[in-house]
Formats: structure tokens, C-alpha cells, sequence
């Protein structure tokens, strides 16, 4: 089954108690930050501590995303030379901006790859994209390398980047919003959402869930371990469709068995889309661990 | 004979016995004493109010060597025992056994008045603070007694610990000793809630001593402390103060991995076989533990499931659930924030009980063994479930064992939660360095990393398993810990006892030695 990112929870690369923590919330993603939760002074500590922490803790079931420093700072290159040794899932770069940025960071990762020996393509690549122009370059992004899993919209950057804040509707981030879906989807890759900063606030976190889930987003990046209930709670299908969902699955289990290619349930013909969504509901209800009643 | 109202009546009735003659009260011509009527105010026998904290110890009649007690519903904002130590000390008073409710970290001038002499031993339910660590450093020369709290109920009804003088602080009282946690007349500037710890002194002490900051016109209905029960009555400018009252240990949780334990324990307590319409329940202090509260009640509309009482210490949470109807019954032993506070004041059913109904194991029957459910917290818990609440990973005293082993001997179901780690430490250890409460009485452990049944409660095992919650043995968590932050050194003691734990029965559970420097 195709790996889940409901949620994916920042945890700040220098706090031990976090990353000794991170994993027990049920996040379906953590992403260990070295970018900009690490003051400059902290930089070379953060890397030790975040390096030995993946290889001590079994973070087990969770997926394990390292968000390390851009290239073209002068923590970047250390950071890719530490963390891909410590064999994160995947690295998320902060700021892309070009194709170009990804096929430099994959051409890197590889490099080191070989130097140490592992596996070519082990650790993936999650791409932020914080600014208009990346979000104007996001098609090309999305297929500039194949270790790319997903890529995320990073929106304080670029609302500042677009001269305007944030409000609760999220009418400023809707162009970016859809531009990135659109670039991840033709790529088929995932899609993930930017963070909701106010944690108090649960109902404004709920409504922009809600909103992120319907354009087609796959999840959203979290700062608190509070928000992974809502998440899941808006991501968890209704009873109703779980239902309806497996009745298309075994239909067309039922189909393939008698070789057809036409797949019906109560006399409508079922189309492949249909059959595909079923799957994901499917998904969602087991990771939520859904009881049906 | 004649009678002192001139009837005839006789001395001695078979059946009956001996039987006393009215004698009359006319003197000079009165029985009243019109001229001090004219002032009621000025009326001795209507007033026991008396001018200082000195004046009400002389009259008490307070000795070396007497034992002395007070409540700690001020919690760390209380002004009583330091004020009244220190008039004691100034006294000259010596070789006295102080026997609290509980003590804080604002008792720390004690540790003067151990040393000068004027405290010999000290009984209480917890200790924390300055004075803790150098009791634990062998400040006393005789152990500190540690009592639950139903265990000092029954110590002091039963006369096993006799008080003299109790000298009680009122957030509300009249000029004959009506006294209450709070005012039905105005808003008491200490307002502190149920007063259930002080009931039991107030009821058995030889002299009981009211401190009021907030004096009210007679009567101060409703009281919890009544009048026939108090000897004296001291104003003062203030006895606590009222933003440490509603204080630490029972502040309501943000903390995330508090409030997934607290998720994890109302999980286990919808599936533990205890969930039914009518369940009672408990919470004790601890941010994991108070907020089960808030998880509970969504499953408790979603399944349709009213509780029939609440029990211990009340929140604001489980006020509102009584207002929305979840609760039917509080009994408060004591408030644990001021919201509590309001509720126990207007509603109806909100209502305070002393230690002895709360938790003593000796008398009739107590609510602690009512409860289906209580929460508990805990600083370590060992393979065989044992819990300690009183001494730190270094060994120093730093808590209290409060209704701890009260409730867990009460309760259908003991649910203790715990983080698996504090800092570098793990929670669970083979052996915990005090025991408090005994395993065999505790039968749940939830960690923020899994949950343990204590292998005494099959039934509640299985309940779990079959809703599908995951359920592995306490070994396994307490590899688990290790795994992260490897085994603890064991703490090196001395041979000296600083503390002697009791069970509620009054037995020792345990003991708490010297820590080694």
C-alpha cells in the first residue's frame, strides 16, 4: 500500500526530549528540522545530535524526513554529508526555487551514496516550496528527480514573498495552493500543505484542514502534536463511504476473477478513477483504525 | 426536693437512675447580664474572638511536647503555618509533633524550627520543597511519619494520633466559628473551597483554633466547620495567597504527551468493563491524570453514559460536567481550582465531604470504596506494579502519597499513568525506591508508549485486548526505556531512616532512608 502523509510534525533538530519523542504522537511523518528552528549558533550541534538520533532511536512505523540546510548557505553541504549517512527516508529541501536545486541535491545525495556504499535512490527527496517563483517553477520541480516523493508549500515565505500575510481563508494561498497539487499530481507524486501556526486555535485548524483536503492535498505539515487528532479526524472516512468503498473492491476483485473487463455494482458500471479512490478510502480508514459499526 | 424552679422532683427513679435537679441561674436578681445584652458585640459567650495568635495558643493551653495540626487546602499560597510557628517559636515552645494535612514548598522556615527544637517530628501526607531535601538529608532527628490521606483520618478519629490544637485557616468564618472554604456573603479574598482535610481535625481535636481573614455576620450559613466545634477565633490580614491556592500539581494540561496518556486512559477506561451508565470515578492530581477528564467526556455523550459521582479533588472540568449533567454527584474533598471553588458555592450536589467519609479504611464505610475508576499519577512504578509518589529518581522526598493508596484499594479499576521516560529517566524500575501503594492494588499502567495490565486482573486484560487495545507486559515497557536511555545507577543511601511510609491501615509500607552525598 502507498505510504500515507496525513501529517507531517516539525520537530526542531536541537531539542533532545523532542527527537527522542517525536515518534509516539502516530505522526505518519516527522520532519527533524536543521533549517529555521536552528539558531546559526547551533548549526554544527543540531547536525550531531539530530545525526546520532537516527541512528539510536527506532523510530519505527513512522517516516523520518530530515529538513536540512539549502545548498547555497554554508551549512547545507555538511548537513547532506551527516544526515544521508544517518539514512533518514528522505531529505526535505527548504526554498527550492528551480530544478535545477533538486538535481544539484540529488546528484549530491548520490555522490554520497556511493561513498558510503548504500544502496543508489535509498534516501528520497521531499521538496519545500516557499516563494513565488518556485511555485511557478513547480512542474518543472516535481519531475526533476526521481528520488522525489512529494512537495510541500512552506507559506510564510511566500506570502512575504507575495506582499501580502496569511489569513484564516487562505484566500492568498490558493494560486499556490492549486499550482503545486496540479505539478505533484501530474507528477504523481504527493502533495503536502503548509503549517497552521495559531495551536490554540483548533477551530481555524479544522476549517483550513477541511479546505487543503478537499483541493486533493495528501496532508498537511504540523507544528504541535495537538493537531494529528483534527487531521486524522477530517481525513478519517465516514462509515458511509468505507461501506461503499469495499463494495467497489470487491467488485472489482469479482470482475478480474471472471476476466471482465467491466466492472458494475448494482447494475452502474464502475470506472477504474472510481475503483482507485475506493482504495485510498480504504487506506484512510485503516490507518485511522476505523471500527465499523 | 425542690428544684430551683420549686417543683418537686425526685433524685432518684429506678430504671432511670440519679437523676439532677434544676438548679437556678438567677444571680443578684439576673440570669442574664442585661448590661452587656445592651452590646451584644461585647458579649463573651456570644464571641470567640479573641486579639492575637499568642492569645489563642495561652488559651488553648498549648504545652511542650503537644501535637499540633493544620490543613493544607492553601496548598503553596499558605500563610497559617508559618504564621503560627513562628508565634510558637517566639513562645518559647518546644519538643512539638506538627501533624499536617500536608506540607509545601512554602514550609520551608520549618526547617528553622526543627533545628532550633521547637518541632520534634513532623506526620503529614507530603513534603516537597527546601524542607523536603533536608529532611531527606537527615535533617530530623526522629522519622517523618508519611500518611495517605485516609490514613491520617483514621490515625486521628481512632486516637492512634491525637491532636491538641488545631489551628485551622477559614476563608470565611462568624464571630462563633462557622467557618467555610468560602463565603455565601461576599467573595472570600482566600477563598480555598471544600475544606474536607481540616473537618477531621475540626471534629477531633481537644482545641480547635479558627485563622479568618474574612470575618461575616452570624450565621455563616452555609458552614462546614460549625461552631460546636470551635474553641477560638484569630482575625489576621490574610491566610493565603489566593493565585498559589489553585497551584502546580493540579493545573490543566497543554503538554502533548500528557494529553495522549490522558487519550490512552479514557481509552482503557471505555473498554475496561467499568464504563457503564452509573460509573464513578476519580482523577487525581497530575496533568495526565486530570485531563482523562476532558477525553472521557466525549465518549461519555457518545455512548450516552452518565456518572453517577465524582470523587477527591474537583476540577472546573468535572464542575462542568456536573453542569451539563455527565455527573450527578460531586462529593469534594478538596477544590482544586477555583472554578471548583464557584461550583461547590451554587450547586447543589456539589458536595464537601471530610477525609474520614472520603478514604479512611477503619469506619463504616468510606466513598473511595465506592469508586469504580480512578487516574493516578505516579514518579515510579516497579515490575510488580508497586508505586511510588513520595521520593525523586535521586531519592529525595518530593511529593506526597495524598489518596493514592486510598483510592487504588477502593477502585474497580487503578489506572496509573506515567510518562516511560522523565528526562533521562526511566519510569519503570525493578524495584521503585518507595513504595507508597502496593502493586497487588494497582491494575493498569498507561505510558505514552504502551499500556500494562498487572497480571492479578486477567479480566481487565482481556476487556482491553478484546476492544482491541493494545496491551504488553510492564517488562517489555521497561526494556523499552531502557533501549532509549539505558538502566539508571542505583541510588546509594545511608543507614539512617529520614521518613516511615504508612499504608492507609496504618502499617509501614516502607521506609525512606538518608540519601548518600
Amino acid at each position: 500500500m502507498q505510504k500515507l502523509r496525513r501529517t507531517m510534525l516539525f520537530v526542531p533538530g536541537n531539542n533532545p526530549g523532542m527527537l527522542r519523542d517525536a515518534y509516539i504522537y502516530g505522526a505518519d511523518s516527522i520532519m527533524i528540522d536543521l533549517e529555521d528552528s536552528v539558531s546559526i549558533n547551533e548549526k554544527d550541534a543540531a547536525r550531531l545530535l539530530v545525526y546520532n538520533a537516527l541512528r539510536t532511536i527506532d523510530y519505527g512505523e513512522t517516516e523520518v524526513i530530515v529538513r536540512v540546510n539549502g545548498l547555497n548557505t554554508p551549512y547545507g553541504r555538511d548537513d547532506y554529508e551527516a544526515i544521508v549517512r544517518a539514512k533518514p527516508h528522505a531529505i526535505r529541501m527548504p526554498k527550492t526555487e528551480t530544478a535545477q536545486d533538486v538535481v544539484e541535491a540529488d546528484k549530491l545525495i548520490t555522490e554520497i551514496e556511493d561513498t558510503v556504499g548504500m544502496e543508489p535512490g535509498t534516501v528520497k527527496i521531499f521538496a519545500a516550496i516557499e516563494s513565488a517563483g518556485g511555485v511557478l517553477n513547480a512542474k518543472e520541480i516535481a519531475v526533476a528527480s526521481k528520488r522525489l516523493i512529494g512537495i510541500a508549500l512552506g507559506a510564510e515565505d511566500f506570502v512575504t514573498s507575495l506582499k501580502t500575510t496569511r489569513s484564516l481563508e487562505g484566500i492568498e494561498l490558493l494560486t499556490a495552493r492549486s499550482l503545486i497539487l496540479f505539478a505533484a499530481r501530474a507528477a504523481g507524486i504527493d502533495a503536502v500543505d503548509t503549517v497552521f501556526s495559531d495551536v490554540n486555535d483548533e477551530e481555524g485548524f479544522r476549517n483550513e484542514v477541511k479546505l487543503i483536503k478537499q483541493l486533493g492535498f495528501d496532508g498537511k505539515s504540523i507544528i504541535n502534536p495537538r493537531q494529528i487528532k483534527i487531521v486524522n479526524e477530517v481525513y478519517t472516512p465516514t462509515n458511509e463511504e468505507i461501506f461503499k468503498s469495499q463494495r467497489i473492491i470487491e467488485a472489482s476483485a469479482e470482475a478480474e476473477e471472471k476476466g471482465s473487463g467491466v466492472i458494475s455494482l448494482n447494475g452502474r458500471m464502475i470506472d477504474k478513477p472510481i475503483v482507485e479512490r475506493a482504495r485510498r478510502v480504504l487506506a484512510l480508514a485503516e490507518a485511522a483504525k476505523v471500527k465499523l459499526n | 426536693m425542690l428544684n430551683g424552679v420549686n417543683r418537686e422532683v425526685p433524685m432518684e427513679i429506678e430504671g432511670l437512675g440519679v437523676l439532677r435537679p434544676y438548679q437556678s441561674l438567677v444571680k443578684n436578681g439576673q440570669a442574664k447580664n442585661i448590661e452587656r445584652l445592651k452590646d451584644r458585640q461585647m458579649n463573651p459567650s456570644k464571641n470567640k474572638i479573641v486579639g492575637s495568635i499568642e492569645k489563642a495558643i495561652e488559651s488553648a493551653g498549648l504545652k511542650d511536647g503537644m501535637t499540633i495540626s493544620f490543613h493544607h487546602h492553601f496548598r503553596n499560597g499558605d500563610y497559617i503555618v508559618n504564621m503560627v510557628m513562628d508565634v510558637i517559636a517566639k513562645m518559647g515552645f518546644k519538643d512539638l509533633v506538627l501533624a499536617p494535612s500536608s506540607l509545601t514548598d512554602i514550609h520551608a522556615p520549618l526547617i528553622r524550627h526543627i533545628k532550633n527544637g521547637v518541632v520534634r517530628r513532623i506526620e503529614t501526607s507530603g513534603l516537597r520543597g527546601e524542607l523536603a531535601t533536608e529532611i531527606s538529608n537527615g535533617l530530623m532527628d526522629v522519622p517523618v511519619v508519611i500518611n495517605s490521606h485516609g490514613g491520617r483520618a483514621r490515625a486521628i478519629a481512632s486516637g492512634e494520633l491525637p491532636i491538641d490544637v488545631a489551628f485551622l485557616g477559614a476563608p470565611s468564618s462568624d464571630s462563633y466559628g462557622n467557618a467555610n472554604g468560602y463565603s455565601g456573603q461576599n467573595s472570600a479574598p482566600s477563598a480555598c473551597g471544600s475544606l474536607g482535610y481540616a473537618l477531621v481535625d475540626a471534629q477531633h481535636a481537644k482545641k480547635v483554633v479558627l485563622i479568618t481573614d474574612n470575618l461575616v455576620p452570624y450565621p455563616n450559613t452555609p458552614f462546614s466547620i460549625s461552631e460546636s466545634q470551635v474553641d477560638y477565633i484569630v482575625v489576621v490580614d490574610s491566610i493565603g495567597d489566593p493565585t498559589k491556592i489553585g497551584s502546580g500539581a493540579t493545573r490543566y494540561t497543554k503538554n502533548p504527551k500528557e494529553l495522549m496518556i490522558a487519550q490512552t486512559a479514557a481509552d482503557v477506561i471505555e473498554a475496561s468493563g467499568y464504563f457503564t451508565d452509573g460509573f464513578s470515578m476519580q482523577m487525581g492530581s497530575g496533568g495526565a491524570s486530570l485531563a482523562t477528564t476532558r477525553f472521557l467526556r466525549e465518549k461519555m455523550i457518545a455512548a450516552n453514559i452518565k456518572c453517577s459521582f465524582a470523587l477527591g479533588g474537583i476540577t472546573g472540568h468535572i464542575a462542568a460536567m456536573h453542569e451539563e449533567g455527565l455527573i450527578n454527584r460531586i462529593l469534594d474533598v478538596q477544590g482544586f481550582d477555583l472554578t471548583a471553588v464557584e461550583s461547590l458555592k451554587k450547586n447543589r450536589f456539589h458536595h464537601q465531604i471530610d477525609a474520614e467519609f472520603y478514604a479512611s479504611p477503619d469506619n463504616a464505610g468510606c466513598a473511595a470504596h465506592q469508586l469504580d475508576v480512578v487516574v493516578l499519577s505516579a514518579l515510579e512504578i516497579d515490575l510488580d506494579f508497586n508505586v511510588n509518589v513520595i521520593t525523586g529518581s535521586d531519592g529525595v522526598i518530593r511529593g506526597a502519597s495524598g489518596g493514592h493508596s486510598d483510592t487504588a484499594a477502593g477502585a474497580s479499576c487503578a489506572i496509573i499513568v506515567a510518562p516511560l521516560i522523565r528526562g533521562r529517566i526511566p519510569s519503570i524500575l525493578d524495584r521503585v525506591n518507595t513504595i507508597v501503594t502496593p502493586g497487588h492494588i494497582v491494575d493498569v499502567l498507561v505510558t505514552d508508549q504502551g499500556i500494562a495490565v498487572n497480571p492479578l486482573r486477567k479480566d481487565i486484560e482481556q476487556n482491553l485486548k478484546t476492544a482491541g487495545i493494545p496491551v504488553v507486559s510492564i517488562d517489555e515497557l521497561k526494556a523499552k526505556a531502557e533501549r532509549i536511555v539505558g538502566k539508571p545507577d542505583l541510588i546509594q543511601w545511608e543507614d539512617k531512616i529520614v521518613g516511615v511510609v504508612k499504608y492507609r491501615d496504618g502499617s509501614v509500607i516502607d521506609v525512606i532512608r538518608q540519601v548518600k552525598k
